[in-house]
């Protein structure tokens, strides 16, 4: 999924972490684990929960969106008037877990829009990358 | 994040509108006109995306006669580079305090 296409629209962050999934898993899942590194949030495991993440400057309304325990999560965040998708994926490694986040912009609107407006949107950025190159 | 980047952010959401935008990027200056018999929707839809694109700097318009003419305003898109850095910044400092978060589990 990280095609060159969408790079400069999506926000990609990954790390080797020396800990195991089940680990990594909890503090992702768990409403008083995700506040202590993310925000005060009303998060549930389940899919199609609505949940608000808030700190100080405001708060990000999601809805879970995919979760398959150990592998993957995913969740809408809206916040400033912008629509993203926030997914986490684990992949187990000999030293631990592999942990990558992707926040992928430009939702339309609806979640269940999504997999056609991502596809939509990666055929534009690929015209938009060309575009930004040529601004710099 | 200053509402400039949600306003762009929307303008370029619908697939029309990112259809009229790119088509224009890749063609230069174009008449309503000749958006709308490429696009394959009525004058007015056309002239409605143009005012949300327009609004949100992504186009320019010029009158010439009976006829305005749009093109594309490329700088306005510099908002959505400087967006996904801020966001890149914004979750390599959450990456450490989860890091921070998993070596407390561990004890």
């Amino acid at each position: 999924m990280s095609e060159p296409a969408t790079e400069t629209l999506s926000v990609i962050v990954e790390r080797d972490m020396p800990y195991p999934a089940d680990r990594i898993w909890r503090a992702l899942t768990q409403p008083h684990l995700i506040a202590e590194w993310l925000m005060q949030n009303d998060f549930l495991p389940v899919a199609g929960h609505r949940f608000r993440l808030t700190a100080d400057w405001g708060g990000v309304e999601c809805e879970v969106l995919v979760i398959e325990q150990y592998k993957t999560l995913s969740y809408t965040w809206a916040a400033f008037g912008v629509a993203t998708v926030v997914t986490w994926t684990l992949t187990p490694t000999d030293a631990g877990t592999h942990l990558r986040m992707e926040q992928s912009g430009f939702l339309a609107d609806q979640p269940q829009a999504y997999q056609g407006a991502r596809h939509g949107w990666q055929r534009f950025a690929a015209a938009l990358e060309q575009v930004v190159a040529r601004l710099e | 994040m200053p509402d400039t980047q949600g306003v762009l952010f929307r303008a370029l959401a619908d697939p029309t509108r990112r259809a009229i935008f790119e088509r224009l990027c890749r063609d230069g200056e174009q008449t309503v006109g000749a958006l709308t018999s490429w696009a394959g929707v009525s004058q007015p839809a056309v002239s409605k995306h143009l005012g949300v694109l327009k609004q949100a700097g992504l186009v320019r318009d010029r009158r010439a006669g009976r006829q305005t003419h749009y093109s594309a305003q490329r700088g306005a898109l510099a908002p959505l580079v400087n967006w996904t850095s801020q966001m890149a910044g914004f979750w390599q400092s959450r990456f450490d305090r989860l890091e921070d978060l998993l070596k407390r589990m561990d004890q």
